[in-house]
Parts: C-alpha cells; structure tokens; sequence
C-alpha cells in the first residue's frame, strides 16, 4: 500500500480530533480527542519511517506513548480534581481567569 | 624638614578636629588646630632659611612626593616647589594664618549665633583646611596641583561663609561667591587646558638634568619660545593672548575684580575671623599670586597687560568710592578689599610684579588688622556692625583702638607705614611702565593717585565713625569692653607688621637707605624673563625724579586723605557720604536683569519643553501600550476553546507559510 494511503488517514484522525478539541465540552471527550490527534501523529510517524526505510520514526512513536501515557496521568488527575471542585467537567463552567 | 610637612600639618588639624572635634570641649578644638598652624609655620620658616642659605641663582627647592597621574605624555606629580615668590606666600599664609587662628580661639569663644557650641570644632577645622589648600596652592610645582588648591580654598571659603549656616544671607552668601568663582575657574581652566596643548606640560619648569635629558616647564617655554603659544590663537586673538585673559578671568574671580567682584562683599556674612584670613590677607590675593607666577606669559602679552591694568584701576577706583558709601564696619572693609586688589593687578598689568607682591605681603598685614580690629568692635559690641551706632569707643578699647589706627594709616597710605610704599611702588611703577600704550598707563597711574586717596578718606572716616566722636548708641556704648588678650595680642603683632613691614621694600632712590630686602629677594624670580625696562618697572628705578615726586604726593595725599576722612566721619556721624545708589555699582541689579531673569526664562522655556516633549513622548508610549494591550486584554475569553483554536489557527498559518515557501 502507499504511504499516501497511510498519511490521508493520519490527516483525516488529525483533523477529527482538532474539530473534537475545539467543538466539544466535556473534558473526557476533549481529551480522548487529544489522544486521537497523538495517534494521528503516531501513525505518520511509523508510516515515513517505513517509507525512508529509517528507524528513528520508530523510536519517536515510543516516545510519544510513553509522554502520552504520562500526560493521561496527569489530565486524568486534573479533570478529577476539577470535578471534586466544581462537580462538573464542561470546561465552559471553568472560566474564572479571564480578563 | 621636608615641604609637605607645611601642608600635612593643618590636614592633621583638620581630621582631628572634623573626626574628633564634636567631643572635645571648648577651647580645645581651637587650640589644636592654632598648634598645627604654628608648626607648619616653623617648618615653612626653617625651609625659607634653607632655600635662603642656597647661592642666589639656585634658590629653587623641589620636592615630589608623589607622581598623582600618568596618562602617555602627560604626567602630573604632587611634587612643592619652594622658590623666593612661594616662600613669600607662604610665610604670609601660615605666619598670618597662625595669628588669626590664635584671635579665633578668643572670638568664637562665646558665639551667639550658636550658643551650645556645636559648630565650634567644625569651624577650626575648615581653617585647617583653608590653610592646607591654600598652602597646596602656592607650593604647587604645576598649574594642576595649584587648581587643586585654588578649588580647595574656593569650598572652604563656601563653608565658611556660610558657617552659620541657619542665617539666610550667609547661606545665600556661600552659594553667591562658590557661583561666581565658578566662573572664573571655568576660564582658568581652559587656559591651563590651552597651555598643556601649545606646551605640552603643565609643570612651571623643567628639570635642568643632564643634557638631552633636560625638560621644559611651561615658564620655560615662554623664555626661550614664545611661538610656541601662537598655534592655539582664536578669532583674531593670538594665543598667548588667549591664554592670558582666560588665566586672568580666573584671577578676577578668586581676586574678586570688576565684574566677578560682587560676590566679596556679601562674604562678610561669615565670621570676622575668616574675613580677615580669607577674603582679605589669603585666599583673594591667589590670583595675584597666580599672575604673577605667570609672569613670563604676561610679559610676552601686552594686550592683556593693558586689559588687567584698566580692569584693576577701574576696580580700584569704584570699590572705594563705594567704600565710602557703606556704614556696614565689615563692607567697608570688604570694598576696600577689592579696591586694594585693584591696586595688585595694576602693578601686574605694568609689569611692576614685585611691587604687586609686595602689596600683597603688606595688605596682608594691615588688612587683616583691621578685619581683626573690625572683629574685636563687632565682639565688644555684641554684633553691631552698624558704624552710625558707634563712636566713642577710643576710650573703652584701647588696644583695639591703637592698633586700627595703626593699620588704618597703613591703608590709608600715610608714610611711613607699611601701606605707603608698596601702594607707592605700584604707582611709580605705572607710571614708569615704558612699553606700548605708554600713555594709557600715565592716566592710569593718575587714576591710582585719586583712589589712593579716596582710600585714605574711607579710612579716616570709617576710624573717626568708629572711635572717635561722642557715643552715638549709648546703651551699647556703655557695654563696650575691650576684648581679651588671646584677641589683642594678634591685633598688637599685625600692627607692628603694618607700621615696618614697608621698611623690607623702601623705594631704590639715592640717599634712601639701604633697605630692599624684598625687592632683592624677589627680583632673580622676574628679571629673568622681564627685559631690562620692566625689571626697573618693578623697582621703579630707573627714572627716580619722577618716583620722588609720586612719594612725596603719595605721603601728602595719604595724609590729607586721612584728616580730611576723620573730620568728616566725626562730623557727618549719620548720615551717608554718597548716596545709596552707589553701594555696589548696582552690578547685582545688572546681574539679576540679565544672568538671573535670563537663567529663569531659559529654565522655564526648557521646562515646557520637559513638560511638553520629552515627557509627551515617555508619557505617550507608556500610554499607546496600555491602550493596546487593554483592547488585547479582551481576548483572554477564559473559553479553553478559544485558546485551542488560537494555537489550531497559529499552527495552520505557519505551515501554511512553510508550504508557500518552500
């Protein structure tokens, strides 16, 4: 298969989870968006490494889970903090720093 | 004994007394620092015995104590020179210094404008230090280290005018004579500034090492090659005339002449003591002195000589018509002061430099007799310095009296006293000046015979006001005392200095006997540069028919001057011989027209400038942010969203660009 293939769908999970991020208020959601949008990198990555034969974008993908893995840990943390404060997870309700 | 003990030893005063001073208890501080005058004044003596013991060619001690700056070629040392001109000023200096500090111990004992003694430390030490610089400034081997001096002795002067410092018009006072000094330091400076550029160094003379080693002072330089000056000529004005006028605008300040003079007479709000030190017997005769160790660039600039000499007779002669306007005891003085000093600079301005030392040396006496004579009035008086209030005081103060008629007539110019001849020697020597613009100089010399008899009338006047007559005041009449002997004993000495120090200087006339010790002393200092005319200038010999005359008129107006002064004080006890309009040229009045209203304008025209620019800028770009950043402030929505999309939006325009770019 071509990678062009590989790399469409990297965009289009890409782009799903930008429209996720920004249209949406629940925090989960908007989170499980940003993994997406991870993802979507993930993907590009391994699919250019195959394509250049190179092991690097390999090892990246590595490196994104592991960060990823980490910052669900502490989004998690945030949005269970923000819930015992607040007891709601609509960021439209957290707006408090502002002008 | 080395040089810089002279200078050493008032320092050590001054930082015990500036240190110390507040916890030592009255008279202590006072006599501290009268010691420390007296041994400088030992070790200045024994030094001039030294340098006088040397052959008369080699009278010239130097010593370096240290090198003070080096920058490429330019090298200043604080290294003294000690020849037969410093040696002269520097037994004033300290001889005088010690006697008035002596007076002092006695005079500020119960002062009344500051009962609790808290000032008393300070103003010994301030004399300390006016003695230490002023010493700096005559011993200095260059024109550098002599600016130290003559800046030193210019803030001890502010701080000691302004001593008592709670009274506005000594405060006021202060500040007036630091300003105008000022500007003759200014001048001073560019001058001294324009002669490192045409001679390359600063020092008076080189050292005579051993050939091809030798170097050149600035002196020596005027000897052997007086074009050297002409490269730094401006505007018409050739260079060594430049330089000469700005040196001598600096002499007009410290030496208050026409026009920087109006600054002396407010000085007298300080204490009389220091009148009499600073701005009568020391610190205003600097300029003198600095002209005359320049004498080998004057020599080579007659223009300027011919300025000095019309700028000193104009001084003279208007200093002591208002002399004779004034019933402030202390103005009077103070104008006849600056009338004086008028005198000096007329014998600079004819070459007669001896002669203009040699008033120097006697004024220093005389005068200082009578600010001192001025002072134990003022003292007995509890601070009356009104002369209309006086009167009768004859009988109550002998000593004080005695000894200020004494020096009285040696201003006034009676012979035989010290005053008559060498105010003689300057006007024989204007009169005998022979080079160009020879008939300007006779006027000017006849000018000088008017105001020396214009002084010998504010003398009489001022002595007669004082003393003589009935008690106009009798209240203070009746609590005048004579004052103490720490204060009598001074006045006694510089009488007797003011009735023989004349006797050092008699005039080179046949039959006259053989008493020129000071011209001889001082002549090898002038005669080597000076050509033969002007070398008998300065004794007046070589025309003595016309030097016999001008004495024998010289005694016989000292004289008249001096009777005709006293029946008029005794006789018009209250009322002013000149109207008021007189007291000071009305010079302030010019001043604030112009200098002062003038400053006022151009501050007020720069501070809407300030107002309106500078700070219309600042305040403009202070506000053009605010501005902007209060209508950015409105993006913060605090919607996550909105943020989100802000940086979706960034990134998208930026790879946008990369793609376009690439």
């Amino acid at each position: 298969m071509p990678t062009s293939y590989y790399l469409v769908i990297s965009a289009m999970l890409f782009t799903i989870g930008v429209l996720g991020v920004l249209v949406r208020r629940n925090a989960i959601i908007i989170f499980m968006c940003v993994e997406m949008m991870l993802n979507a990198a993930n993907l590009a990555f391994v699919a250019a490494a195959r394509d250049l034969k190179l092991m690097s974008g390999q090892v990246f993908v590595f490196f994104v889970m592991t960060v990823a893995a980490a910052e669900v840990a502490v989004g998690l943390a945030i949005i269970v903090a923000l819930f015992r404060n607040r007891a709601t997870i609509d960021v439209d309700e957290v707006n408090l720093l502002k002008y | 004994m080395p040089l810089y003990l002279i200078v050493l030893f008032p320092l050590l005063g001054f930082i015990i007394n500036g240190l110390l001073g507040a916890r030592l208890k009255k008279p202590l501080p006072g006599i501290i620092a009268t010691a420390a005058v007296l041994a400088s004044f030992v070790v200045a003596l024994l030094n001039v015995l030294r340098l006088a013991s040397l052959p008369e060619d080699a009278r010239r001690i130097t010593e370096t104590a240290y090198t003070w700056m080096s920058v490429g070629d330019f090298r200043v040392d604080v290294s003294f020179l000690l020849d037969q001109l410093s040696s002269v000023m520097i037994l004033v200096i300290t001889g005088i210094g010690f006697l008035i500090h002596l007076y002092s111990v006695g005079y500020m004992q119960d002062d009344h404008n500051d009962p609790e003694g808290r000032l008393y430390a300070r103003y010994f030490g301030w004399l300390n230090l006016f003695i230490a610089f002023m010493s700096v400034l005559v011993l200095a081997d260059n024109y550098l280290l002599m600016f130290v001096g003559w800046e030193g002795v210019g803030l001890c002067s502010y701080f000691l005018i302004g001593y008592w410092f709670k009274r506005e018009d000594a405060a006021e006072a202060s500040k007036k004579a630091f300003i105008m000094n000022r500007i003759g330091d200014f001048a001073f400076l560019l001058g001294m500034m324009l002669l490192f550029v045409s001679t390359g160094t600063l020092k008076y003379f080189g050292d005579s090492g051993a050939a091809g080693n030798a170097t050149q002072g600035v002196l020596d330089v005027a000897r052997s090659n007086a074009g050297a000056f002409s490269a730094v000529g401006l505007a018409g004005l050739g260079g060594i005339t430049l330089i000469t006028l700005l040196l001598f605008i600096g002499a007009a300040g410290k030496s208050a002449q026409i026009p920087l003079y109006t600054w002396l007479p407010d000085a007298m709000a300080g204490p009389t003591p220091v009148s009499a030190l600073i701005h009568a017997a020391t610190m205003v005769t600097a300029g003198v002195y600095m002209c005359a160790r320049s004498a080998a660039l004057f020599e080579l600039a007659p223009e300027t000589r011919l300025i000095i000499i019309v700028v000193g007779a104009l001084t003279a002669l208007f200093a002591g018509l208002t002399a004779l306007a004034h019933n402030d005891i202390k103005k009077v003085l103070a104008y006849s002061t600056v009338s004086q000093l008028g005198f000096m600079f007329m014998g600079i301005g004819a070459g007669a430099y001896i002669a203009a030392i040699f008033h120097v040396f006697t004024h220093a006496f005389f005068k200082a007799c009578l600010f001192l004579g001025a002072g134990s009035v003022i003292h007995a008086l509890h601070g009356e310095q009104d002369m209309r209030k006086m009167g009768g005081l004859k009988a109550k103060m002998k000593a004080t009296n005695i000894t200020f008629m004494l020096s009285g007539l040696a201003l006034a110019g009676a012979a035989p006293f010290a005053g008559f001849f060498s105010k003689d020697e300057i006007i024989a020597g204007v009169w005998n000046y022979s080079g160009e613009y020879n008939s300007i100089y006779k006027i000017i010399a006849l000018v000088g015979l008017v105001t020396a008899f214009i002084t010998a009338l504010y003398t009489g006047r001022q002595y007669a006001q004082v003393f003589e007559g009935k008690a106009r005041d009798e209240h203070l009449h009746d609590h005048a005392h004579e004052s103490p002997s720490v204060m009598t004993v001074p006045l006694w000495l510089l009488a007797i200095g003011a009735c023989f120090a004349g006797l050092l200087g008699l005039p080179h006339l046949p039959g006259v006997p053989n008493l020129h010790a000071f011209t001889d002393w001082l002549t090898p200092v002038f005669s080597v540069q000076a050509d033969a005319s002007h070398a008998a200038a300065g004794t007046g010999s070589h025309n003595p028919g016309a030097t016999l005359m001008l004495l024998l008129v010289g005694a016989v107006i000292g004289w008249a001057g001096w009777f005709m002064g006293r029946s008029m004080g005794t006789r018009q006890g209250e009322r002013a011989v000149l109207p008021a309009s007189t007291h000071n040229l009305s010079l302030d009045a010019v001043y604030n027209a112009t200098f002062a209203r003038g400053g006022l304008a151009l501050s007020a025209a720069l501070r809407w400038i300030d107002d309106n620019i500078v700070d219309g800028i600042v305040n403009g770009i202070g506000g053009f942010f605010g501005q902007v950043s209060s209508a950015l402030r409105l993006t913060q929505t605090s919607f996550v969203r909105n943020y989100a999309l802000g940086m979706a939006v960034g990134a998208a325009v930026i790879i946008a660009l990369f793609i376009i770019n690439r």
